[in-house]
């Protein structure tokens, strides 16, 4: 099966993406300009981290537009399975595929560090090898992580079980001291409504060697793997 | 004609930053500055023959690019 | 005749504007003026500092690229390089803290790629003045935010680095960067530029007025109108800069490349008589072609620009299309400015008329060099002398210990590292803040330490002996990560070099440092000389910073410097003494700064760091720190804290003049070359086996374990803290200062 790695310009984080699927997993990866208009042929896509378009204007408001957009609203569409990691998940956020938006950190500074983070839901394509209510341990590294949305949104959210990464202290207890950036309910990583399109602030393809800090993340591309090879996705266009 | 656009966070939005430049203010001994917001300022040289045009220019910038409607609102004036 | 006036503003001195009389045989032209002015400024010509730096050892079996390029290069196996170097910002940072560091970032980094290298590491070394002077918090975090913002968004991890404070630097905070990338030994691109009629591109950001003269301005003394040059300052770009990164590294895969630099100090000047000179060329432009972001700039204008992210490339003929056709991709735009020709003149043109036509030689090798007066500074021998018994009874050692830890010097720089992104491209094994910053090399077995240290009192002390330590202390920090020390760089950080003192102060410290990276075989492969480091006549303290770069053969091999398990023995490798002079006791507890630095003994040096990589290699070291500020009690306590582990240490006395001082010189004396090292307890006398072997003092001091910090002296309990509260003190102090700072504003 095959990773799609997206590349804006500005992305950097897509190297540690590339490198995370294609050699520690050992499964085939690809990068995919942002101007490119196809998806080669991709199982799972990938939104990676980075500040697409130098974050200038807002966070992943620029990147929207770029043309491989275009082919990932419609693999998502199809039920394809996307992931959007940190930069990523801001590009969701502003190309509607997920609801919401960022704000500045509560602290005002960028904040790199490990965190907590416990899987609230696992019938989506990048939790399904979680175990409900598992811990992980990833780092975040953002300056606008600070998720926000109408209370009406968030109700919906909550009733849809779309949260499905959340801050916690390292044994599962939701706290305000272990919410990094101020995010409305705790709320690290969201699904869409059909569970196919996933973005979550923390890195999970920095925590997948024990040697650089933590392997937690690596269970996300597992699930991945798992969601297609089951045959859970099989309307994606081949395009 | 130019169009000047002012995004600003809505006001049910919380803005550390405006709270930060509010805090320092205080502490330098400006309290009467009882709250700020942030926020952006844009200007746009636009070809338009009316200032109505121009205006109806701008407000599409804004809405598809400039400002995030689910956390920004926008005004804009034409000189 | 140039009126006086106008030399003074370029900072050219009489005899320097007659030698261009006779270069040029005429009188120069403004352009030209202008680019001799920045290309003679110390900055860029290093007319003080050459005459010394010839004397530092520069080559080595590993070493590919020693001084005269971007950057240096050492062979790290596999094929490939380690590309290095460390460079000052220090006035454009004090000017405006947030784009001067920021700027500093995106020049290190493009002087990493531009030698075909891709950055993997970022560290920095930073002085500042004491943290509760609200100016001097504003510096701090707008310098700190700088690094973040500039480091952050273009994806190099910031690994590690050190910070001192210092009265000395409240108006003259330096910042200097250091960035590392990895390349292909055989694919070394150079900054030449060479076969005629190749062609000449520019390409990166349009230029605009920002940072004419930057050069001249790191050339000269701060006073109270310094504030008003804020527009010589540049403004970064990050993803521009990105952009070119990736762009030239696409470019130079193609083999299409002769030459490439980034034109940073002195702007297209530099560049261009900088790769005709190398090649042994010439190179004609035409600035009427440059790609402008401001009307109506002169060429003047044009040729002493320091606007950020731009690149001066020359590529072989009939490949033109191919290299455009990468920069296009990226949104670039390669803009064709120029020709190399054979004259070995640098040639500008403005619409065809020439303004400007310089030999290369007289910009580059033939530009002035002074061996300036020196003389020992007078106030050595008054701050030499220092009596311990003249000190009184100092305070309890459990205050002091607590001061040591709060003091902003030794305290966590969590605050500051966690805003930078440390973790991105996966490689970095110890994160900042742990001692050496470590990351590995993907594709082979091996990792690399990177440190950066310098402890200015002891400069300031014995400039001699303090560029020693500086030495010694950057390779012992990597050798505690288990590295062998192959290859460092250095950024020089003085006054003003007209002035006697200060020039003997820089001689004598380029000499200590030339002895001691020749007891350890380790070559300077380039660096950075930054002098003229004075606000209002008072120098900062002489501060010769030292990277050096480690090679670590196995990187699951990697050492740390926190205990790692229950019941491990600790032991001290080296001897202490009673050395109080230059110490953080005396600083913090005394307000002084007195005494001579250390005792250092190369050799013994030396044979304490191959036991540390020998010790890491066989897994015989569990864990490892240097004792540097604060002596063996903040070794002990900084060695508990990031794992939680406890320690019980009972150490010997060490002998002291007066009796009551005993503790204190015990617990906080800073002797050289000693680590902190813990072993299993099944392997320490393997541990003794091997510092036997190589002649190294070595002590069992204690054992790991417990919730407590307990340190006794001949049986005597000095010491006993719960480990949360040292490690509160510890973690917080930089949060508190700031408290301070705001309360006072």
């Amino acid at each position: 099966m095959k990773f799609a790695i997206v590349v804006f310009p500005g992305s950097n984080s897509d190297h540690d993406a590339y490198y995370a699927t294609r050699h520690v997993l050992g499964e085939d990866a690809e990068f995919v300009w942002h101007k490119d208009t196809g998806l080669g042929g991709a199982d799972v896509v990938v939104l990676p981290g980075g500040f697409a378009h130098g974050d200038y204007l807002r966070t992943g408001a620029i990147a929207r537009f770029s043309p491989v957009m275009q082919e990932v609203k419609r693999f998502a569409a199809a039920g394809g399975p996307v992931l959007g990691i940190c930069n990523g998940f801001q590009v969701l956020l502003e190309a509607g595929l997920l609801p919401g938006a960022m704000l500045r950190n509560r602290s005002v500074k960028f904040v790199c560090q490990q965190v907590h983070v416990r899987v609230e839901q696992t019938d989506t394509p990048f939790t399904s090898a979680c175990a409900a209510g598992q811990v992980l341990r990833m780092p975040i590294a953002h300056g606008e992580g600070n998720y926000y949305a109408d209370p009406d949104v968030l109700a919906d959210l909550e009733a849809n079980r779309q949260v499905i990464f959340r801050y916690t202290t390292a044994d599962g207890r939701v706290t305000d001291d272990a919410n990094p950036n101020g995010s409305a309910h705790n709320i690290a990583g969201l699904c869409s409504r059909s569970r196919n399109v996933v973005g979550l602030m923390p890195h999970p393809e920095r925590a997948c060697e024990l040697a650089v800090g933590s392997a937690d993340g690596l269970v996300l591309f597992e699930s991945a793997v798992q969601f297609v090879s089951q045959g859970a996705f099989a309307a994606a266009p081949h395009a | 004609m130019r169009a000047r656009v002012f995004v600003t966070l809505k006001p049910s939005v919380f803005d550390p930053q405006g709270q930060t430049v509010t805090d320092a203010l205080h502490t330098m001994g400006y309290v009467a500055v009882r709250h700020v917001r942030q926020g952006k300022y844009f200007e746009l040289d636009i070809d338009a023959a009316t200032a109505e045009e121009a205006k109806s220019l701008a407000a599409a910038a804004a809405d598809k690019l400039l400002a995030n409607p689910v956390i920004e609102s926008y005004r804009i004036e034409i000189a | 005749m140039m009126e006086r006036a106008v030399l003074e503003r370029h900072g050219l001195a009489p005899d320097e504007y007659q030698r261009i009389l006779e270069m040029l045989g005429r009188e120069p032209t403004m352009t030209e003026l202008g680019i001799f002015s920045v290309m003679w400024s110390e900055h860029c010509s290093y007319k003080s500092s050459r005459v010394h730096l010839r004397t530092l050892p520069t080559t080595g079996k590993r070493v590919l690229q020693g001084p005269g390029e971007n950057a240096g290069a050492v062979d790290i196996g596999d094929g490939l390089a380690a590309v290095f170097k460390i460079e000052s910002h220090n006035h454009p940072s004090f000017i405006e803290p947030y784009q001067g560091a920021a700027t500093g970032v995106g020049g290190i980094i493009r002087d990493i790629f531009t030698m075909g290298a891709r950055p993997i590491a970022l560290l920095n070394s930073l002085r500042f003045g004491p943290l509760d002077l609200p100016l001097v918090r504003r510096t701090f975090e707008g310098v700190v935010a700088g690094i973040a913002g500039y480091g952050n968004s273009i994806g190099i991890p910031t690994v590690g680095g050190e910070i001192g404070f210092d009265e000395s630097y409240t108006g003259n905070p330096l910042v200097n960067v250091f960035c590392l990338g990895i390349s292909r030994a055989d694919e070394i691109i150079k900054g030449t530029a060479s076969g005629v009629g190749n062609a000449v591109y520019y390409v990166g950001a349009k230029t605009g007025r920002d940072g004419i003269h930057g050069a001249t301005m790191a050339s000269a003394e701060f006073d109270e109108k310094s504030a008003e040059k804020r527009p010589a300052v540049q403004v970064g770009d990050p993803f521009m800069e990105k952009l070119l990164l990736e762009a030239c590294l696409e470019v130079m895969k193609t083999d299409a490349l002769v030459g490439i630099q980034d034109m940073g100090a002195a702007g297209l000047s530099c560049s261009t008589c900088e790769m005709g000179s190398r090649g042994g060329a010439g190179v004609e432009i035409d600035v009427s072609l440059v790609p402008q972001r401001e009307t109506g700039m002169t060429p003047y204008e044009i040729m002493l620009s320091e606007s950020q992210e731009r690149m001066l490339l020359v590529v072989k003929q009939g490949r033109e299309g191919e290299v455009e056709r990468i920069f296009d991709k990226w949104d670039l735009h390669a803009v064709r400015i120029g020709v190399v020709t054979t004259d070995g003149r640098m040639r500008v043109k403005d619409r065809g008329d020439v303004v400007a036509d310089i030999p290369n030689g007289a910009l580059t090798d033939q530009a002035p060099v002074y061996r300036r007066p020196m003389t020992e500074p007078a106030y050595l021998s008054a701050v030499r002398q220092l009596s311990l018994v003249s000190l009184g009874v100092p305070p309890p050692v459990a205050e002091v210990f607590a001061r040591l830890l709060a003091s902003p010097g030794i305290a966590s720089k969590r605050w500051v590292y966690r805003q930078y992104d440390h973790m991105v491209r996966t490689n970095t094994l110890v994160v900042p803040g742990m001692g050496a910053g470590v990351v590995r090399v993907k594709g082979t077995n091996r990792a690399l330490a990177l440190s950066a240290d310098c402890n200015a009192r002891f400069v300031y002390l014995d400039p001699y002996a303090g560029a020693e330590l500086a030495v010694a202390e950057a390779a012992r920090n990597v050798a505690c990560a288990g590295a062998q020390p192959i290859g460092a760089t250095n950024c020089l950080n003085f006054g003003n070099p007209e002035r006697p003192e200060i020039m003997w102060q820089f001689a004598r410290a380029v000499e200590g440092m030339g002895a001691a990276c020749r007891a350890l075989d380790l070559p300077i492969t380039g660096g950075n000389v930054s002098l003229y480091n004075e606000t209002d006549g008072r120098a900062i303290l002489p501060t010769p910073v030292l990277g050096v770069v480690g090679l670590i053969e196995n990187a699951d091999r990697v050492v740390r410097r926190a205990f790692q398990a229950e019941g491990d023995v600790i032991v001290l490798l080296g001897d202490s003494r009673a050395e109080l002079g230059g110490s953080e006791y005396l600083k913090v507890i005394h307000g002084l700064i007195r005494g001579v630095p250390p005792a250092l003994d190369l050799a013994k040096e030396v044979a304490l760091q191959q036991v540390l990589v020998e010790g890491a290699a066989a897994g015989l070291i569990r864990s490892a720190h240097d004792c540097a500020e604060g002596g063996l009690a903040v070794t002990l306590a900084e060695s508990c804290f990031e794992t939680g582990l406890g320690a019980t240490i009972d150490l010997n006395s060490v002998p002291v003049d007066a009796s009551y001082m005993k503790e204190v010189a015990t617990l906080f004396s800073e002797s050289a070359s000693r680590v902190v090292v813990s072993v299993s307890a099944d392997r320490v006398s393997d541990l003794f086996a091997l510092a036997g072997t190589h002649g190294v003092p070595v002590t069992r001091v204690g054992l790991v374990g417990g919730t407590g910090i307990r340190i006794a002296i001949d049986g005597m309990t000095a010491i006993d803290t719960l480990l949360v509260d040292a490690e509160r003190i510890w973690s917080t102090a930089i949060e508190r200062h700031f408290e301070a700072s705001r309360a006072m504003a």
